[in-house]
């Protein structure tokens, strides 16, 4: 049994040292995108104070609008740019419908109020685009979908292109994110509402735009993560499971930090496939996935309670 | 001035002369009267009009929900902690009761039921561990891992579900006194029976639970905990009590969800749109209140059911499943809705409304 847990995958990896990389390559990319998902949390949370439940079906409605938008015989990057003007309309109708009343409530009334859009979307989703699983328009959007084969140690290690393509846009993405946040006077903006709402609306700054423009970088993350794993999995609501997979990758990282959510996203995408090839399957049954990255988390939190890049929390009476 | 028939409400004249007239459960007559009427209506009324339709549609299922309700919201709406793992929780009543049943099958059904609760307090408890160092949506996020950890053991776990080849737990004909109780031979106006007794019972011991020191500690701890630690308060007793009570509430719940109501159960029916619904049920309702939970409930299991009428009723021609794609985009946006207008939810609407009608006729 001991033999089991902490000898034999060590062994099995050192075994097959092309193996081990697949299964680290495979937990890269979908860490990539744990991130990104988790960084349009971040930006909402920082700014706002809400915990947005509703990115995981936003990525599904991404997903959903620009195939069916392309099945209506637009062409492929017109209708891109119709769902990013798709993604921009739900966020100012987000911000006055249902943000701008609640301004000031506690945090878990904006929380369920996010639930709520969660499930108007569902809803909406379904009837509008229905519910059977579509095929990403990958090769319409110029995405390259053959693989590579490389040969380290001797071995087998195969890349798909599409996750190189994925690693690649997020990255750039994550950069473009983190210029946009440092260098412009929005992206200050942004951060300046995070560190200190009072101050912030003090010297001019307007809450109502800058949450217009955090929900709408939220929706393009959403459409980027939408494409990137609806060209892998097909377009379906079962990728709102996704979503889930950001909330502790959030916890991890801490609810506030940019840094936190990019190195949670990753470690979560490394170490859940790792656990679950070498003690997942072997040992427990398999699809330990699911759990995984929240008990990591939960232990995280244990010791310390702000996640690993969080604010230190302060508590006065 | 109306004389006393049209002041409906009126309190003034009610005087009490001892401190036990003043903490008594119901203070004031005409609340003890709207409550009696409440009981008739749900021990004689219902029993004698509803129809086979009605009790499993609305009565039975809002019962079940109101009660899960109820125990999340001693956690949440008393205690202050915030928990997205009640189904779950539920789920563990639930296997728990069926263990039992297929281990003693000898055993009084309803003992099994009240019985199972006490394993989900168990794991509540140690799922409530890290509340004493982490708060507020960190706790929450923590929960769901108990949430997808729990289901995820609901189904590799064989021996919970007796190694069923369908992996599923079915519920059998449980015998009381002679008459079926579960099961497929149980008729619905018994089980609608057993589910009131053990929800009045479960709301009575809440009620003064909330009213007593452990209550009072809750609620200190939820207003804010370092404040309550400071006047002395345990707070790993007062939170983990909480947690305890909390998930021996929603566990019996869970039992009488698969055993009064479903009759079978797969694990991924203890999935996280159930803890979701909970969880709207108990904030619509009202968090810190126990009637909004049955409010809540009301709405949130009712509407569903009426808003499949209405298509019929006008004639209108929709497939089934576009009314069910309505139905949770109108639910959406009801919640959103009530988020706006009321965020104390129904309960607040209510206490609102009973001011009215104590000043009544006049407006101030």
């Amino acid at each position: 049994m001991l033999n089991d847990i902490f000898i034999a995958p060590f062994a099995d990896m050192i075994a097959a040292p092309d193996f081990l990389m697949q299964v680290l390559w495979e937990g890269l990319v979908s860490g990539v995108l744990y991130a990104l998902i988790a960084l349009g949390f971040v930006l909402i949370f920082r700014s706002s104070r809400i915990f947005n439940f509703a990115q995981g079906i936003m990525v599904v409605f991404a997903a959903l609008t620009l195939v069916g938008l392309h099945s209506f015989g637009i062409p492929a990057w017109i209708s891109v740019a119709l769902t990013l003007g798709v993604m921009f309309v739900l966020a100012v109708s987000i911000e006055r419908v249902v943000l701008r009343p609640l301004v000031g409530q506690p945090d878990i009334i904006l929380f369920m109020a996010t639930i709520g859009i969660t499930l108007f979307l569902i809803g909406g989703g379904e009837i509008i685009f229905g519910g059977e699983n579509k095929v990403m328009i990958t090769e319409e959007l110029g995405i390259p979908t053959g693989d590579t084969v490389l040969e380290p140690f001797g071995g087998l290690l195969i890349l798909q292109h599409l996750d190189i393509t994925v690693v690649v846009v997020a990255c750039a993405l994550v950069a473009a994110l983190l210029a946009f946040l440092n260098y412009t006077q929005m992206g200050r903006a942004i951060r300046a509402l995070g560190d200190d709402h009072q101050a912030a609306l003090s010297v001019g700054i307007s809450l109502q735009t800058v949450w217009v423009l955090v929900w709408f970088i939220a929706g393009i993350i959403a459409l980027v993560t939408g494409i990137a794993w609806g060209a892998r999995a097909g377009v379906s609501f079962a990728l709102e499971v996704i979503a889930y997979k950001a909330l502790p990758v959030l916890m991890l990282g801490g609810l506030e930090s940019i840094t936190g959510a990019i190195i949670g996203g990753l470690m979560i995408g490394l170490l859940e496939k790792l656990f679950e090839i070498y003690w997942g399957q072997p040992l427990l049954g398999g699809n330990t996935e699911t759990w995984f990255a929240f008990v990591l988390a939960l232990i995280v939190l244990l010791f310390r309670p702000q996640g690993l890049f969080g604010e230190r929390i302060i508590e006065r009476v | 001035m109306g004389d006393e028939k049209d002041m409906l409400y009126r309190t003034a004249g009610q005087f009490k002369t001892s401190y036990e007239a003043d903490q008594a459960l119901f203070p004031v007559r005409q609340d003890a009267i709207l409550l009696a009427v409440i009981l008739a209506c749900a021990w004689v009324i219902f029993p004698l009009v509803a129809s086979e339709f009605v009790f499993q549609t609305l009565l039975i299922p809002i019962l079940i929900y109101s009660l899960a309700a109820l125990g999340l919201n001693i956690l949440t709406g008393f205690a202050g902690q915030l928990s997205l793992g009640t189904a779950a929780f539920m789920g563990v009543g639930a296997y728990a009761c069926y263990k039992m049943i297929t281990i003693m099958p000898w055993m009084n059904p309803i003992v099994a039921i009240l019985l199972s609760g006490v394993f989900s307090a168990g794991i509540g408890v140690a799922f409530g561990i890290p509340s004493l160092r982490i708060k507020g949506f960190y706790l929450a996020i923590a929960t769901l891992a108990a949430q997808f950890f729990l289901v995820w053991l609901f189904e590799k776990w064989a021996w919970l579900y007796n190694y069923n080849a369908s992996g599923a737990i079915q519920v059998p004909n449980l015998e009381m006194f002679g008459v079926y109780i579960a099961g497929p031979q149980a008729s619905s106006i018994v089980q609608y029976f057993v589910v009131l007794f053990i929800v009045s019972l479960l709301t009575l011991v809440c009620i003064n639970l909330t009213r007593g020191t452990l209550g009072r500690t809750w609620k200190a701890t939820r207003d804010m905990d370092i404040a309550a630690e400071l006047i002395g308060i345990n707070l790993m007793k007062s939170k983990l009590t909480a947690f305890a009570v909390s998930s021996y509430i929603v566990g019996v719940a869970g039992a009488l969800f698969v055993f009064m109501w479903r009759g079978a159960a797969e694990p991924n029916l203890f999935d996280i749109p159930l803890s979701f619904r909970i969880l709207f049920i108990a904030i619509i309702g009202g968090l810190g209140s126990i009637m909004g939970n049955y409010l809540g409930a009301i709405l949130i299991v009712g509407l569903p059911v009426v808003l499949n009428l209405v298509p019929n009723a006008l004639g209108i021609p929709i497939g089934s499943a576009t009314v069910e794609h309505l139905n949770i985009m109108i639910v959406g946006s009801l919640i959103v809705f009530f988020l706006i207008v009321e965020p104390h939810g129904l309960a607040q609407l209510w206490r609102l409304i009973r001011e009215k009608l104590i000043i009544w006729p006049f407006p101030h």
